[in-house]
């Protein structure tokens, strides 16, 4: 049960976390100017935003689910079965930033959830 | 149609020069970033049993757990990952960074095994190469389809 817990925090928070820090980030807008002058600023203006710190928090959560499940399951079984995140991502960048999703893109998708139900089957 | 023709040799060749330092910061990240999922993999493992009955145990068990040079050893090659992938981000778009990216699930399974001595059955094998491919598929498009400074 633990292990179904800790998954869901690795793949729905850790993908959630990017999702706020890709709002929050989009609301600054591109940056051009590299001096460290502006950079200073950029950073000023960025810890500002309640989306960066949902954004943070949120992957920490993932990371720290992360390093909760390593310490009894193998890694060549949890970073597989993470790879979830790319279906997390996808209905989150639609729902969430109204990106468009191409039927490609559906269809990789597709693929990616049918490689880690095979790794999950190779569970011992 | 003959300014065409230069422009669009002068587009190859830019493409070409993208490529030639995009593909070495790719490999550094397939390899760095499974390397530190690896190491915290270590990490986490030798930190031995962990149990938590309440919050009052939450302090001890990080403090056994981030006391281990290997899992800090885990998170460089995390942070470096991550520095060479944002770096990537600069100039490749997204779409092409991710699928070669791919590849990271083989070298976490192949490290896995070299590092740790896990077991990798077939199937795994098969559900891994599938997710590869599925994150190829994801995201086949040209370096860099925005405009070019």
């Amino acid at each position: 049960m633990l292990e179904y817990i800790l998954f869901f925090f690795i793949v729905v928070a850790g993908t959630g976390g990017e999702l706020c820090l890709s709002r929050a980030m989009k609301s600054i807008g591109e940056i051009h100017d590299f001096r460290p002058r502006s950079l200073l600023r950029f950073i000023g203006e960025a810890i500002r935003l309640p989306w960066l710190w949902a954004g943070v928090s949120l992957m920490a959560l993932g990371f720290f689910s992360l390093l909760a499940i390593l310490s009894f399951l193998e890694v060549s079984f949890v970073v597989p079965v993470s790879a979830l995140s790319y279906a997390a991502g996808a209905f989150g960048a639609k729902l969430f930033l109204g990106e468009r999703i191409s039927r490609h893109r559906w269809m990789g998708i597709a693929v990616v959830t049918i490689g880690v139900t095979l790794v999950w089957w190779s569970r011992r | 149609m003959e300014s065409t023709q230069t422009h669009l040799d002068h587009h190859e060749h830019h493409a070409r020069r993208l490529q030639l330092k995009t593909i070495p910061l790719i490999l550094i990240s397939i390899v760095l970033g499974p390397l530190g999922n690896v190491l915290l993999g270590k990490g986490m493992k030798s930190a031995g049993h962990l149990e938590l009955h309440g919050v009052s145990d939450l302090l001890p068990v990080a403090f056994r757990v981030f006391s281990s040079p290997i899992l800090w050893l885990g998170i460089a090659c995390l942070i470096g990952f991550f520095v060479v992938h944002m770096l990537l981000l600069t100039w490749a778009d997204y779409s092409y960074v991710q699928p070669a990216t791919a590849l990271s699930y083989a070298t976490v399974a192949v490290l896995s095994y070299f590092l740790l001595g896990e077991y990798v059955s077939p199937l795994r094998w098969a559900g891994i190469a599938t997710i590869c491919f599925g994150v190829l598929v994801v995201g086949r498009t040209p370096p860099n389809t925005t405009a070019v400074p």
